[in-house]
């Protein structure tokens, strides 16, 4: 198959994935969509986390301990500084120097 | 005022920039030693950009996929997407001339950077979302790129840096659990998604897991309204 058509194919299915709902609820938004644009942020921003952490295995070296670690330092630096960018950049060093040097 | 925008936007994208452009690298690479070169990478982070499908991508290409199979294919993957945008119906209401924009370019990262509401004081909201959409694909579009001309591994070691994307998922759940007195929906995302991750294994578990948190959370507000009748 033509390469081109199948990048059109992914970028067309991709947007419509994107537009649809907003097409589907462009006059007046239901009440159980507005239940949901509430709701559905915590508990897709869950399926993320779970999502980004799928092929670290627990049951063989290194068990997941740099990715608990790591974690483990980004839910306590925001808890105490509640500054995302800190947060994020102490987890992904001591990450990459757990990964890189010690396992 | 716009000035405040520009900056208070850059400044909510920084932690997405490492990431993106290396993980951006890392497609622009993947791509050209698959034989595409340039301008397919850019091609496909301008008109894509949907990070995991493109890396999902590479592989369609190479292995000669039909159309069919690739629409199917991205639906898998990105079925995600559908759900970023019901909850972003309403707050992307008044986005007037940025709005077609801003919905293209809602993916994991932007999705997450813009989920919790409230653009900061003294910006205009709708200019500050579409700012973020589209620093966060500058990031993206640039790393495709150096990727795709460097073509081979980088001169020092990024191995772990990916890592930032899944501290960005981290931090900001962290502060959304710090933020709201309900913990039900953060929840019900966390633990339908890791028992369909059990259940189905790592290849299939993410349309399950978004049906699981659809009832659920759909359940939950039966029976929220039960209460109040």
């Amino acid at each position: 198959m033509n390469p081109a058509i199948l990048v059109a194919a992914m970028a067309v299915t991709t947007a419509l994935l994107r537009f649809i709902p907003f097409i589907a609820f462009r006059k007046n938004t239901p009440k159980y969509i507005t239940y949901l644009g509430k709701v559905l942020p915590p508990a897709m921003i869950g399926l993320l986390v779970v999502f980004c952490l799928k092929d670290t295995s627990v049951t063989a070296y290194p068990f997941g301990i740099p990715e608990l670690i790591a974690a483990v330092i980004v839910i306590g630096a925001q808890i105490w500084k509640r500054n995302a960018i800190l947060s994020i950049l102490a987890g992904t060093v001591v990450y990459m120097v757990l990964i890189q040097m010690v396992f | 005022m716009k000035k405040e925008t520009i900056k208070q936007a850059f400044y909510k994208t920084i932690p997405v920039m490492a990431g993106y452009i290396v993980l951006g690298i890392g497609f622009g690479i993947l791509l050209r030693n698959a034989g595409y070169g340039v301008l397919w990478a850019a091609s496909m982070s301008l008109f894509i950009y949907a990070g995991s499908m493109q890396y999902v991508g590479v592989g369609l290409l190479t292995g000669g996929a039909s159309v069919i199979t690739t629409i199917i294919t991205t639906i898998m993957v990105n079925a995600r997407h559908l759900f970023y945008s019901i909850s972003m119906v309403d707050k992307y209401k008044d986005a007037g001339k940025y709005k077609p924009y801003m919905i293209f370019a809602l993916t994991d990262e932007t999705y997450t950077l813009l989920c919790d509401g409230k653009a900061p004081e003294g910006t205009d909201p709708n200019l500050y979302r579409f700012l973020v959409s589209m620093f966060d694909q500058c990031y993206w579009v640039t790393g495709s790129i150096i990727g795709s001309i460097i073509g081979g591994v980088l001169p020092f070691s990024t191995m772990g840096i990916e890592f930032s994307m899944t501290a960005l998922f981290i931090a900001s759940f962290t502060e959304q659990w710090l933020t709201t007195k309900d913990h039900i929906p953060a929840m019900t995302g966390l633990l339908s998604t890791l028992l369909c991750l059990v259940v189905f294994g790592s290849e299939n578990f993410l349309i399950p897991a978004m049906l699981l948190i659809t009832l659920i959370l759909t359940l939950l507000r039966k029976r929220e309204e039960g209460e109040t009748v």
